[in-house]
């Protein structure tokens, strides 16, 4: 099943002009028709979206007037001491330069590690190529969380406690990384390898050269899923990294949260910055994250 | 003949000549890959399951203790308490996201709804927070004496509902935080699979007189079974193994109520230094895991083949 290849019509924006196309007599029986869905749609999108609108409105509010009663939803006087102070008291500048390199590092390497085997699993049959395939499927078995204690041991044992690295390198094998490039270079036609064969490119300079050009809006899909995965980490890094100094975003703003008394300004100012981010890369790259085949990846 | 890699029959005629052909450049590609396979997945599972028959503290030597912790852990009330509490979240998670991402994506893709564009937005923009902040934001909306949702509960007439300190709301809001926050994903593959479904079912239906109900139950939701199954058991398996959530919303909280596998296994381990107990506990959540994926893809084989 592609659905990737489906073309995409049920786009409605508000924009769009069907609205005006549709002449007089036809108005009333449309708009009637759509009065049901779009209420539910949009009473839907409110549950969804009130909660992040009154935690960032709420950020955005003088540390003494949080509880302040009666609540008003918006702030009477805008202020973003709470980003400031989060961002000076709690080390927050170190963290996000300590999750950036994470973030950035583990991308590049996981898209790299990923659209290698995918091509690999996709292209040639080899019985042992097959056989690494289960193996990866049973990577999807035993999550990190699963083997939390060993697998501590045995980073420990390399040496990667209390290091960045000690994050990034076990987050580099995923299967749903590999299944996407897999399902990908499965379309691409084997004819045009052949081609090339017969132009006498060596194996490995076809795949550089033409194949890891043409999977770039699936690296792209991955990139921003491992951005992602990566920004939003908690309990590995909580386990690898000891030194405050090494903290990433997420260990941060639980520490806020663990403290004794909560100071809520703090925690909602640092919380609404450390969304900042993937909500960027996100509206940036919208298309590919929504058109992104993710079944196509999970279903083998 | 030509050496296409779909091509069956060749396959099966020359398959020698294929193998000897390209060997060095796939095992050169996945050379990555087996590598980190190696290091971070066989030798973890390999000195867990070792580790799980010992006594090991994380340092130092080490004895033999057979199948000891196994059987402290079915002695343990705190572990046992840990269990149900995942499963009982897991159960309660489970259908609600599975019916809030089949409802909201059926929404989306339904024509008649005006701006669902823009309204996919606001579904998928939970799914981006961090677990951590999903727990902070919660944690702030459902605060007993300042949240948001008591405050209107006593303006309506109500009064304070104690979401943090009884075990059971407690846990409650943290379902309902999870679904929230993961429905964009779930919804991306129902998305996907209904817009597969042919619409000549669907216009069939419509001259036979269905209304949308029927359709739904009808069409929709037997042709997208294999992505339900998916959605199902991936959300299973990210319930059973949820920490990040309640450890900012409730700290698993009140008191120790609400503290599930994951964190069982992170105190026993690394608090208490417990690396072997920890271990046979890791052993009992992939079993775990191991027989919801087993059930789940013979469900599906089942249903497929029908």
């Amino acid at each position: 099943m592609t659905t990737t290849d489906m073309p995409r019509k049920v786009d409605a924006g508000p924009g769009r002009p069907v609205r005006k196309k549709r002449s007089s007599s036809s108005a009333t029986g449309g708009l009637r028709r759509a009065v049901a869905p779009t209420t539910l749609l949009w009473v839907l999108a409110a549950l969804y979206g009130v909660p992040v609108l009154w935690f960032v409105l709420s950020s955005l509010k003088p540390a003494g007037d949080l509880f302040s009663l009666p609540l008003t939803v918006f702030p009477e006087d805008p202020t973003v001491s709470g980003y400031k102070e989060a961002w000076a008291s709690a080390n927050f500048s170190e963290y996000f330069i300590n999750t950036t390199i994470v973030c950035v590092i583990a991308t590049i390497l996981t898209v790299g590690v990923s659209c290698c085997t995918g091509y690999a699993l996709a292209k040639y049959d080899n019985k042992w190529l097959k056989a690494f395939f289960l193996c990866i499927l049973a990577t999807t078995m035993l999550p990190a969380e699963v083997m939390l204690a060993p697998l501590f041991l045995v980073v420990r044992d390399l040496g990667f406690y209390n290091s960045l690295s000690g994050i990034i390198l076990p987050a580099l094998l995923t299967a749903t990384g590999c299944f996407m490039f897999r399902q990908f270079f499965l379309t691409v036609p084997d004819e045009l390898i052949e081609a090339a064969r017969i132009d006498g490119a060596k194996e490995l300079s076809i795949f550089l050269r033409i194949m890891v050009p043409l999977s770039r809006p699936i690296m792209l899909t991955l990139a921003i899923l491992s951005f992602q995965w990566r920004w939003n980490d908690y309990i590995w890094p909580l386990l690898m990294l000891n030194d405050p100094e090494k903290f990433t975003v997420q260990i941060g703003i639980q520490s806020l949260v663990g403290a004794q008394n909560i100071n809520w300004s703090v925690l909602l100012g640092g919380s609404v910055i450390s969304m900042v981010p993937l909500i960027v890369v996100f509206l940036v790259f919208q298309k590919y994250v929504m058109n992104a085949d993710i079944n196509a990846g999970l279903k083998d | 003949m030509t050496k296409r890699a779909s091509d069956a029959s060749d396959v099966s005629v020359s398959p020698p000549r294929r193998r000897s052909k390209y060997t060095l450049a796939p095992l050169v590609l996945i050379s990555g890959n087996v590598v980190l396979f190696a290091l971070f997945f066989v030798w973890p599972a390999v000195i867990g399951l070792v580790y799980s028959f010992t006594n090991y503290t994380g340092v130092g030597a080490f004895q033999f203790v057979g199948l000891d912790n196994y059987q402290k852990l079915l002695g343990d009330s705190t572990f046992y308490a840990a269990t149900t509490r995942t499963l009982l979240y897991t159960v309660l998670f489970v259908p609600l996201n599975f019916a809030l991402s089949l409802l909201i994506a059926n929404v989306l893709v339904s024509k008649n709804a005006k701006g669902a564009s823009v309204a996919r937005i606001f579904f998928f923009i939970p799914w981006l927070l961090s677990p951590i902040i999903v727990g902070v934001l919660w944690r702030w909306l459902f605060g007993e004496n300042f949240g948001l949702v008591n405050y209107f509960i006593e303006k309506v007439g109500g009064s304070a509902v104690p979401w943090q300190s009884n075990a059971d709301l407690s846990l409650l809001v943290v379902v309902v935080a999870a679904a929230w926050a993961w429905t964009g994903f779930s919804m991306l593959l129902f998305i996907a699979a209904i817009k597969n479904v042919p619409t000549s079912y669907y216009e069939a239906a419509a001259l036979d007189g269905a209304g949308p109900w029927r359709q739904f139950f009808s069409i929709t939701l037997p042709s997208i079974a294999p992505t339900s199954f998916i959605v199902i058991l991936l959300n299973t398996i990210h319930a059973m193994k949820e920490y990040a959530v309640f450890a900012s919303l409730n700290n698993g909280g009140p008191g120790t109520s609400n503290n599930l596998l994951v964190q069982y296994i992170y105190q026993t381990g690394f608090k208490s230094g417990q690396i072997g107990y920890a271990s046979a506990a890791s052993f009992v959540l992939m079993l775990i895991l191991m027989v919801v994926a087993i059930i789940q893809m013979m469900v599906n084989r089942r249903v497929e083949n029908r």
